[in-house]
């Protein structure tokens, strides 16, 4: 039963969001908090992320938006006091904060108890050495491994257990230096240089698997000893691939029941031993020739894949990890879908889910696509069928890639034999390549060989492939149109395929049905307001809402929110807070809420947060057949970044009515032609700019802007392509490349101011705009906003400035009748305000400017979208009164996980996640963002290699006096080095041949950070660029910005000066007056 | 085009994956994920056509070892989907292979999830399943008979075995099995903890095995309604107190009616691999496999049935024990096969008891 002492807990989030720690912990937190708060427990929440949904004051009653450190949590615990600690729903991070703190006696000092999974169940799950010794003691099997430290040892090892052998050097980022080895020759030379490569020269050796079959279970153990599988999951990938960059199924296909149990008995007796209380990811290799399987690893917690589970099985699993936490039994808990059973059952499915990864290679054309062992893709989708070739197929949509299809994609025109070699290539792109070899009539045994992807998997791939060559063989008739449903073929695909007309299909009155994702296959009824398209004979989304009208007897109007699909770098964490936040006012409002989305990692998601959640891609096909069932008053398009607005023409043509801003509005802000129409009409200045279709067009622009100028294709998410040109060399080459991404819109070309870059979102119902509040970019213009560390509220900006600013803001919202949330960028460069770009939907800064303002800005919105003017929301309009808070919000990159891409920030952004710093003056706010973005700050004598291009030398020169005040230890690049001599400050020189040098030291750890200005142009042989990625490489900061670099020094000399933090909530930072603010800075 | 016509009068077509013909059943659903095979081979589902609630079937084939009887007792088989392109190092024959081997019609391209909710909201009921595409002429002709049919209690012939058999001779614990459509995993269960299994065909008469010096009587699963098999609860009766006796879904079935309790058809029965069941005594609760449309009334239990085990979907009774006359049974199958493993440790404790009481027999004998 529920510890009754529990009075107030801690819940530590996960921070930002990086390759590998996404969304899913923000929909735990949430899962976690909700659960909570039903209990009546106080919740003190931690998190450095700000865009998350966790940190909402609606969701804890004590929201810290702080660094997530051992320092910052031991004072928070300090004067919170908490009675317990929840550290399992917070990734790694948390976990790994959670064992610190144990450590450093901080929890017992405090008398705050790990709730759920203890320190010790922990450590065993985490060490690989207890861990392999639990298993042996349970006699569970794992990989032979050993560490070996010379190459007889490894040797020695090899004698034992035979090839292949896996080879991982020790602390190499990235496994540099490891891999396979098939023979004792290869052995050698990879042990060999893995020793040279490990900073500590030990290698850890380990008997291959590669091949097997991976096979993950989802377990939850409660004190009792009660445990249960949510689900399994097969990988569509053999062993080799991180199973976050692997196509994944649930349940698995290729088991029998033998395995299945076999597996299964092992997952609970692992849990069992290591005494975990709550949730558990257990991962398997399974032979493919025999019932010999291994267990590879254990997550003690909440995890990716757990929450995958909970969206495959309609399972909440964090929201009952936590119920165990606070001393439940899965029995006494009630089963929130049924009503009438409790949470100690396992789900039981009637449909395939499908899930694919969603990589950012799009947007990083020069990254190493190759996938291994170390996780690359930013996101993923998940897609329900009631077969596995409809799941699939369905994923595949959900991409949102310009393809839709399986065939037709970069492979189309290879050859046999070129694709027969590609095969064995394990990249993002895999998958394809199967297809087009299916299509080329390449045997499955063959392709199976190569792949080693299951023979079951192929032929399924197969049946769609081979349904595909019917389909442009046959007559379309009734029978294939539905077959084609059946398959999940988009009328678009059909169309082209069968070269027919839209209103033929239409004549077949073919309709897609809904089906519930209930936990139990319909044995039960259950009340679950979770759906999913499928062509079956049944609906149950008007026997559902039937049924709860019948409830709640008057029938209200409902209205869509459309969710922003995978996470991806520009396209983030943001949108979901937005979209949920959207769900939520609608309610409020009377209305019902259906929400659409095909992220799993998400709380929009979640089932819970709107009236009806549907499970589908972003595609308008599939959302035109939700609007047929739903009726909505209409779709709201603003919450769901890029991913929806560009939904909105094409639902408007289909008849649906988007609410709030209009198309002809959304389509003023985002073409070229109108929108400078538009600014001059209202006298406000804009960079001069043009939109041009062709190269000449192009380079007839240059003429009347001049170099550098600011090119980018329109429509797009994050900026991607967006880069400064300086010649018309680099202008031919980017025109020519632009088109390949885009080729239905223009590309812009735009005059390059170098300005101070300002921010600001707003809300406004056509006649007033609510601004709450104004940011100031630290880096000049030229770097994405969502790259630029910014502060709010702005610190140098003129009250003059101010006032344009909410004036040009005002005129632009209601010229364009905008009715809900508007993103507006500016450059003030010589004192005069200029309008970059105007977004007119949510922007990465909602959450952020809600969070510190105070204005619920998504509610708001959809008041005003819902008719209710901005003068009665209680916030007043105009410019928001400035809080006595200052926040700094820095963008956190991913750079470890991706390799060969070049970290210097651009106009195309880069960040996947962002932390923000709070305080009360902005230099305690910067260094806390510092702090909380990963930055080490260390007092040992610090090395900083400086290499400057031409073009911004002088401007620098203040940074680097600065940091030779500062007692920095200076090397200089050639060219830089002579300038700080002619200018008085010594540097070591560094020749530009020395690279391998500067890399050692950057290996030893002897090189703090870099400061490296970017040469124009993308040539990767650029020293500079070479510099940059083994700094990368090896985890040293490098500085791309001179703004950046001084930002840094400012935090620095906190750091140095021994400034002591202090921590508070967001709630309190919002009310601190200025006399505070005197105390704590004096 | 094949034909599935409903009691309630519902007709649903499908496509033919397995034999030709066509047959009348009872009609009910399984909701485990894996473990097809299993299913079909299991004899307690004799008579019944089964939906698998689990769209993907076929896809590891039939292999030669995860049969529980060596031939299926159902009649038809019906699924959402199917795949005859298995792919299992341990496959021998694909789905459809097998099914038309063994006479079983099968229908795929059904809406499944629509069909279990008929089965949930009506309830267990009769059906034909045929391989044909009938007409309405035929419906018509047939639904009155398909009203009129029963399963009675010669079922029992069909499943039983025809003569005694005698597995792990040297077994050091002597048991008597009484086969009333054991699944073989039962037997493999005992045999695994050292017991000498002599199986009996359903109808022995309980002399000849009170005559053959057994330490206890095992009562397997079998199909039909309980209540109808008042021979065999007749000869539980007299075996009743002279061994302890151990029961699994229908034998336990059969001991509470023969201990005095009734027992009632579900509305449309437990089938499938994760039944919850709470252990009354420690409140531990274990997932297990069950496959049953009858149970033992809560409310009928005598004074002297100690409750063990309770389902916690919808609290129906899961096991007893008297412990005075030696009698312990579960209603889920501890044997699972297809399902969680866990029950298994039933039969261990079953065994423990078997030796605790053999070495009281010895004590007592040697004092004599």
């Amino acid at each position: 039963m529920k510890n009754k002492s529990l009075k107030k807990i801690l819940v530590i989030g996960s921070g930002p969001i990086v390759i590998g720690q996404a969304a899913e912990f923000d929909y735990a937190g949430v899962q976690a908090c909700r659960a909570l708060k039903e209990e009546h427990i106080e919740i003190v929440l931690v998190n450095s992320n700000p865009a998350t949904i966790m940190t909402d004051e609606e969701i804890a009653d004590k929201v810290y938006i702080e660094p997530l450190t051992v320092e910052s949590l031991s004072k928070i615990i300090e004067q919170e006091r908490p009675q317990g600690l929840i550290a399992t729903l917070g990734g790694q991070t948390a976990l790994n904060l959670a064992c610190a703190l144990d450590k450093e006696g901080v929890l017992k000092k405090f008398n705050v108890e790990i709730l759920g999974t203890n320190i010790e169940s922990i450590n065993k799950a985490e060490d690989r050495e207890q861990f392999k010794k639990l298993m042996q003691e349970i006699k569970e099997p794992v990989p032979d491994s050993a560490i070996v430290s010379n190459i007889e040892e490894a040797k020695a090892f090899a004698l034992k257990i035979g090839y292949p052998i896996i080879i991982r050097p020790a602390f190499t980022l990235g496994g540099a230096g490891g891999g396979i080895a098939k023979n004792e020759t290869e052995y050698e030379e990879i042990v060999h240089q893995g020793l040279n490569q490990s900073p500590i020269s030990q290698v850890l050796v380990e008997k291959s698997i590669a091949g097997f079959k991976e096979i993950e279970y989802e377990v939850i153990r409660d004190a009792n000893d009660t445990c249960i599988i949510i689900c399994n999951m097969e990988n569509i990938d053999p062993i080799g691939i991180h199973t976050g960059d692997s196509f994944v199924v649930a349940p698995s296909q290729t088991l029998t029941n033998n395995e299945f149990q076999m597996l299964r008995t092992s997952a609970i007796k692992i849990i069992r031993a290591l005494k975990i209380e709550g949730g558990c990811n257990v991962q398997f290799a399974l032979d493919t020739k025999s019932k010999q399987y291994y267990v590879i690893e254990v997550n003690p917690r909440v995890s990716r894949s757990s929450a995958l589970a909970s969206k495959a099985t309609g399972y909440p699993i964090a929201k009952i990890a936590t119920k165990i936490a606070i001393g439940y039994n899965l029995h006494e808990i009630k089963n929130s879908i049924t009503n009438e059973t409790t949470a100690a059952f396992e789900p039981t499915l009637d449909y395939v889910v499908v899930k694919i990864p969603k990589w950012p290679f799009d947007k990083f054309a020069s990254g190493d696509r190759i996938l291994g062992t170390k996780m690359k893709a930013t996101g993923e989708i998940m897609a329900i069928g009631r077969t596995f070739t409809s799941a699939f197929k369905k994923a595949v949509t959900s991409l949102e890639e310009k393809s839709v299809g399986l065939l037709n994609r970069e492979f189309k025109d290879y050859s046999n034999e070129q694709l027969k070699q590609d095969l064995s290539i394990q990249d993002d792109r895999r998958i394809f390549r199967v297809a087009q070899a299916i299509y080329n009539n390449i045997d499955i045994e063959t392709i199976c060989q190569i792949t080693k992807i299951d023979k079951w998997f192929i032929a399924k791939i197969k049946e769609l492939v081979d349904f595909e060559k019917d389909l442009k063989e046959k007559q379309i008739s009734k029978a294939l149109y539905l077959e084609a449903k059946k398959y999940n073929f988009l009328d678009s695909e059909i169309k082209e395929l069968c070269n027919c007309r839209q209103d033929l299909l239409n004549a077949f009155k073919i309709d897609s049905s809904f089906r519930l994702v209930d936990t139990c296959s319909a044995e039960f009824n259950a009340t679950t307001p979770y759906f999913y398209s499928t062509y079956d004979e049944e609906d149950e989304v008007l026997e559902y809402k039937e049924k709860s009208q019948e409830a709640s007897k008057k029938p209200k109007e409902n209205i869509i929110v459309l969710g922003s699909g995978p996470i991806r770098i520009g396209q983030g964490i943001e949108f979901d807070y937005c979209s949920c936040h959207a769900a939520f006012e609608i309610k409020k409002r009377g209305y019902e809420s259906v929400m659409v989305n095909s992220n799993p990692e998400t709380l929009s998601t979640d089932f819970d947060v709107a009236t009806r959640l549907y499970f589908e891609p972003m595609n308008v096909e599939y959302i035109m057949n939700i609007i047929k069932k739903e009726n909505p008053k209409g779709v709201m398009v603003q919450f769901g970044g890029q991913t929806a607005i560009n939904l909105a023409e094409k639902l408007n043509k289909e008849g649906v009515k988007i609410l709030g801003t209009s198309i002809e509005s959304i389509n003023a802000a985002e073409d070229r032609n109108i929108f400078e129409k538009l600014l001059k009409e209202l006298n406000i200045p804009q960079p001069k700019g043009y939109a041009v279709t062709s190269v000449t067009e192009a380079l007839n622009a240059v003429k009347n802007l001049g170099y550098p100028v600011l090119v980018r294709p329109s429509y797009v998410i994050g900026g991607r392509g967006m880069q400064v040109v300086y010649n018309d060399e680099e202008l031919i080459t980017y025109i020519t490349e632009a088109f390949k991404f885009s080729n239905e819109h223009p590309v812009l070309i735009d005059q390059y101011l170098e300005g101070m870059e300002v921010e600001l979102d707003a809300i406004s119902d056509g006649r007033d705009v609510l601004i709450p509040g104004i940011c100031e970019h630290i880096e000049k213009a030229g770097v994405h906003s969502g790259d630029s560390m910014s502060i709010y509220p702005s610190q140098n900006i003129s009250r003059k400035n101010e006032k344009i600013l909410v004036k040009y803001t005002t005129q632009i919202a209601r010229k364009l009748n905008i009715k809900g949330l508007l993103n507006i960028q500016f450059i003030i460069k010589d004192d005069k305000v200029y309008v970059i770009e105007v977004n007119p939907r949510a922007s990465r800064t909602v959450p952020i400017m809600s969070k510190v303002t105070g204005i619920p800005m998504v509610n708001i919105a959809v008041s005003a979208i819902l008719g209710k003017s901005i003068k009665r929301g209680g916030f007043g309009t105009g410019l928001y009164k400035k809080t006595n808070l200052v926040c700094v919000k820095m963008p956190v990159f991913s750079w470890q996980k991706l390799n060969r891409i070049d970290p210097a920030l651009a106009p195309e952004m880069k960040s996947t996640g962002e932390v923000l710093g709070v305080d009360t003056t902005f230099k305690r706010a910067l260094y806390k963002a510092f702090l909380a973005g990963g930055f080490k700050f260390s007092k040992a004598k610090q090395r900083v290699l400086v290499s400057l291009n031409d073009h911004c030398k002088k401007s620098a020169l203040p940074m680097v006096k600065r940091l030779f005040k500062h007692g920095f230890f200076i090397m200089a690049t050639w060219g830089t080095h002579k300038f700080l001599e002619q200018n008085g400050i010594p540097s070591k020189m560094i020749q530009k041949f020395m690279i391998d040098k500067l890399q050692k030291r950057m290996k030893d750890g002897r090189l703090s950070f870099i400061i490296n200005t970017p040469t124009t142009g993308k040539n990767s042989q650029h020293s500079g660029f070479q510099i940059r990625t083994i700094a990368q490489m090896y985890g040293v900061p490098s500085f791309t910005s001179i703004d950046t670099a001084n930002a840094f020094l400012t935090a620095y000399k906190m750091f140095d000066k021994n400034t002591v933090l202090t921590y508070d909530t967001i709630t309190n930072y919002r009310k601190k007056n200025l006399l505070d603010m005197f105390n704590l800075t004096k | 085009m094949g034909t599935l016509i409903l009691q309630d009068g519902s007709v649903i077509k499908g496509k033919s994956y397995g034999a030709i013909g066509g047959y009348m059943g009872e009609i009910v659903f399984n909701t485990s994920i894996t473990g097809y095979q299993e299913i079909i081979t299991d004899p307690s589902y004799a008579r019944q056509i089964v939906v698998m609630t689990y769209p993907e079937i076929g896809n590891y084939g039939i292999n030669e070892s995860d049969f529980e009887s060596a031939n299926p007792a159902l009649v038809g088989f019906i699924s959402k989907n199917c795949c005859n392109q298995e792919s299992h190092y341990q496959a021998r024959y694909s789905i459809s292979e097998y099914l038309i081997q063994k006479g079983i019609v099968a229908l795929y391209d059904i809406d499944t999830r629509s069909l279990v909710k008929k089965i949930r909201e009506y309830g267990t009921m009769n059906a034909f399943i045929t391989s044909a595409d009938v007409d309405d002429l035929f419906i018509k002709k047939k639904i009155e008979e398909i009203q009129n049919f029963k399963i009675d209690a010669s079922i029992l012939d069909t499943v039983t075995t025809s003569e005694k058999i005698v597995y792990n001779p040297n077994g050091k614990i002597n048991l008597a099995f009484i086969d009333y459509g054991a699944k073989k995993n039962i037997v493999l269960s005992l045999i695994k903890r050292g017991c000498k299994v002599t199986v009996f065909p359903s109808h022995t008469d309980a002399d000849e095995i009170l005559k053959g010096k057994f330490d206890a009587v095992f009562l397997s699963n079998g199909p039909g309604d309980p209540a109808e098999y008042t021979y065999q609860i007749e000869q539980i009766k007299k075996l009743t107190g002279n061994l302890p006796i151990f029961g699994i879904c229908l034998g336990y079935q059969l001991l509470a009616l023969a201990a005095g309790a009734k027992t009632y058809k579900l509305k449309y029965g437990h089938r499938g691999g994760n039944h919850p069941v709470i252990n009354l005594e420690n409140n531990k609760v274990m997932m297990t496999s069950q496959n049953h449309g009858y149970a033992v009334d809560m409310m009928s239990i005598e004074s002297c049935m100690r409750p063990t085990y309770k389902n916690l979907n919808d609290n129906t009774l899961e096991g007893f024990e008297i412990t005075s006359l030696g009698i312990y049974a579960v209603q889920f199958h501890p044997e699972a096969k297809p399902g969680p493993e866990e029950g298994e440790s039933i039969f261990d404790e079953w065994i423990n008891i078997i030796k605790r009481n053999l070495k009281l027999v010895n004590e007592v004998k040697n004092e004599k």
